[in-house]
């Protein structure tokens, strides 16, 4: 499932889109909802890159509903100049954005089996489209089990509409941080915890991994061991992109490039550079 | 009705114990209950139990001065409460508390001592089980003081 929507004749040229809404997720966590003034077409996984007029590029995962192509959603973490730029911008400011590039989540293959979603911190950011997505076409799956990881409940991602979620019959979401105090009814400890437990069928399984790396390390270490191909188990890469065409190179990654072959891979493809360190 | 003979068959710990064991085990073994808030075990008790959760789930705590009770760590149903009765000691070294109604199966340590002391077969295969469970929890919390999901620097 590999989307090239919104083909553009100069894919190195940003659109100007306005910033609609800004809300705060986090402490240094910002939504952004853009108005792209035409459709915006993207498949869940994709990611743009956003351009803050005299301060620099970014790539940042699109973060909303795929069936609502009139509103561009992209949830930013500040953590560099760029990136604090975009979190900085108010209602009303433009924003340069390129895309959507990169291969999408494997939402047709996984159709008809079980699907895990394995989240740790901002990476519930590039999964949250698809699981408005299978929230959406919900009788194509199986069983469907969200697990987030969090530092503590207080810096969980998007905690309102997770608790929504979690109120769904058609959707098990458990949430799990490394530390909260003792008043916390929920789960203490690490994710792949959630994913040993969890009562999906191995053989049948599609699981979508996105976090720090080595949470996704040992996610898909838990899945693997449990029965799921490495085929079958996804997970969203993450390097220094700049031109998000494969042109460049600055996002290598053994023989492929993040921007263009991934950023979502699976294990299978990329298991040997995934052992490989500093790479 | 299940017997807890029957339970232990069934749980991951006990399952690859040759079956014949299994009623040696449940000799030491009681269903126990507890309600939401109550204490299955209090840091410095000596560590006469563990248990093993039927349903539920359980809070792993531990009280520091001046700062109250830290969590540590929750347990839910299929995994072990209580790891000190193996060895001395003998002393719990956190808080277990139930979150909601838990059922356990609570077993009497010194019993299951005494019984690996004897049939050193079933004790050697007890005892790597419990040293896996001691494994997983020491990789998980390593995972933990990793801290991965602080801001990059």
């Amino acid at each position: 499932m590999q989307a090239r929507l919104n083909v553009r004749a100069d894919p190195t040229l940003p659109e100007f889109f306005r910033v609609r809404k800004r809300r705060r997720e986090l402490a240094d966590t910002w939504t952004l909802e853009l108005e792209p003034g035409r459709p915006f077409g993207f498949l869940p996984g994709q990611f743009n890159m956003l351009y803050v007029f005299g301060v620099g590029e970014v790539p940042i995962s699109i973060s909303g509903d795929p069936a609502n192509p009139e509103v561009l959603v992209h949830t930013v973490r500040a953590v560099g100049k760029t990136s604090q730029a975009i979190c900085a911008l108010r209602p009303g400011a433009m924003v340069g954005v390129r895309g959507p590039y990169g291969i999408s989540w494997p939402m047709n293959e996984a159709a008809g089996g079980d699907v895990v979603v394995a989240a740790g911190g901002i990476g519930l950011a590039p999964l949250r489209s698809a699981i408005y997505h299978l929230m959406a076409q919900r009788e194509r799956y199986g069983r469907v089990f969200l697990f987030c990881g969090g530092r503590s409940p207080e810096l969980l991602l998007y905690s309102a509409e997770v608790r929504r979620w979690r109120s769904r019959f058609d959707i098990e979401v458990e949430v799990t941080v490394d530390s909260a105090a003792s008043q916390w009814r929920g789960n203490l400890g690490v994710v792949t915890k959630l994913i040993a437990r969890a009562g999906f069928e191995p053989s049948a399984t599609t699981a979508l991994v996105c976090g720090p790396e080595i949470m996704m390390r040992f996610a898909v270490t838990e899945l693997v061991s449990r029965g799921v191909a490495p085929e079958r188990v996804y997970v969203s890469m993450e390097r220094n992109m700049k031109c998000a065409i494969g042109l460049c190179g600055h996002c290598q990654y053994g023989p492929q490039f993040i921007c263009k072959d991934g950023p979502v891979f699976s294990y299978a493809k990329i298991e040997r550079q995934f052992k490989v360190r500093e790479l | 009705m299940k017997t807890i003979q029957d339970l232990i068959a069934e749980h991951a710990i006990f399952r690859d114990i040759e079956p014949s064991r299994h009623a040696l085990i449940a000799g030491c073994g009681r269903n126990r209950p507890f309600v939401n808030g109550e204490m299955l075990m209090k840091e410095g008790d000596d560590a006469n139990e563990f248990f093993v959760i039927r349903k539920g789930k359980v809070l792993l705590s531990i009280h520091v001065p001046g700062r109250g009770d830290l969590a540590v760590e929750t347990l839910d149903a299929g995994e072990i409460v209580g790891l000190s009765w193996l060895f001395p000691p003998y002393k719990v070294q956190f808080d277990a508390r139930a979150i909601g109604t838990v059922r356990t199966i609570a077993f009497d340590g010194a019993c299951l001592r005494g019984k690996c002391d004897r049939d050193p077969v079933m004790g050697y295969a007890l005892m790597k089980r419990f040293a896996q469970v001691m494994t997983s929890r020491l990789q998980a919390t390593r995972l933990r003081m990793l801290d991965v999901y602080a801001s990059a620097p």
